[in-house]
């Protein structure tokens, strides 16, 4: 599925106790139909669920990792991201994983302003400011705020790449290795890999 | 298929629907950048147009996607940020056209 479909373009915010029931109950409508219908087969979707439930941002941490450990492995993942994440078994399907690093000028910020597109495969299910109106709209409208209050402060020096996650791709954004980190392997590497550097909400610290 | 538009290239964002899109009721280029100038950043190649995938179509022809970059200054009203700052948006061809034309 290219795209995560028009049910989050609705009317109403996620904090209405109204919508959650109305759409529990649509949901399974819809789903119970699909399955007369011979469209799914019975716990499909739960099944899906439950897969999905088990991917974490680990995943991403660990190819942060590896990159900053093989130069051969970084430079394959800016050029392709879909097939580098696919030698940690992770398929993106129809939808591009696109990498984009920081460096010592350009701090990189994922936002998708139209609904909540995210690199699920590789991170799993995304964090509910994330699909917040109120990020979706500040994050392009003044970022360097947004990225204060999560406690993300750039010198006059760095410009911010704040990317619309508008269609096709997903993205992924590669950290800066923290100094002091000299040495470490992968794994001890990972742990400081959060979820919002991925983001580009949060800076790794070692 | 080939880009009509190549890195580094000034692009221009329909402000109105192009013809394809019109009565689309999915629509994937924001109004923030409705109507402005922006720079292709990268060419990502075609894909299946949504705005005919949203209602079951097949969403051909396809369409040339670009990674299209705007300084955040020349998006808003006094921004206040670094002039460095930018955003880019994912934007198919169909809603592009060359900066120079009126």
């Amino acid at each position: 599925m290219p795209h995560d479909g028009p049910h989050h373009h609705h009317d109403h915010a996620p904090d209405d106790p109204s919508f959650a029931s109305r759409s529990a109950i649509g949901a399974r409508a819809l789903r119970e139909l699909l399955e007369e219908a011979g469209v799914l087969a019975p716990g499909e979707v739960a099944r899906q669920v439950e897969r999905m439930d088990t991917i974490t941002p680990a995943l991403g941490a660990q190819v942060v990792a590896r990159a900053w450990v093989d130069p051969a492995f970084k430079a394959r993942l800016l050029a392709d991201g879909s097939a580098a994440v696919r030698e940690f078994g992770v398929e993106m399907g129809a939808t591009p994983l696109h990498v984009v690093e920081n460096t010592d000028t350009i701090h990189n910020m994922i936002v998708c302003t139209l609904c909540s597109c995210y690199p699920k495969p590789l991170l799993g299910i995304p964090p509910d400011w994330y699909k917040s109106f109120e990020y979706r709209s500040r994050a392009v409208r003044e970022p360097r705020v947004v990225l204060a209050e999560f406690g993300v402060r750039l010198s006059d020096s760095m410009a911010v790449r704040v990317h619309d996650s508008t269609a096709d791709l997903r993205y992924l954004v590669l950290p800066r290795r923290p100094a002091g980190t000299d040495g470490w392997d992968e794994a001890r590497l990972a742990e400081i890999v959060s979820r919002d550097c991925m983001i580009g909400t949060a800076l790794p610290n070692a | 298929m080939s880009a009509r538009f190549a890195p580094g290239v000034a692009v221009r964002v329909a402000r109105e629907r192009p013809a394809i899109s019109l009565g689309r009721q999915h629509i994937r280029t924001p109004h923030y950048v409705r109507g402005l100038t922006g720079t292709v950043a990268e060419v990502m190649g075609p894909f299946r147009n949504p705005e005919g995938l949203a209602v079951g179509e097949d969403g051909l022809p396809m369409q040339v996607l670009y990674r299209v970059r705007f300084p955040l200054g020349a998006v808003w009203d006094r921004y206040e940020g670094d002039p460095g700052d930018t955003v880019d948006i994912e934007l198919y061809e169909h809603w592009l056209e060359p900066a120079h034309a009126a």
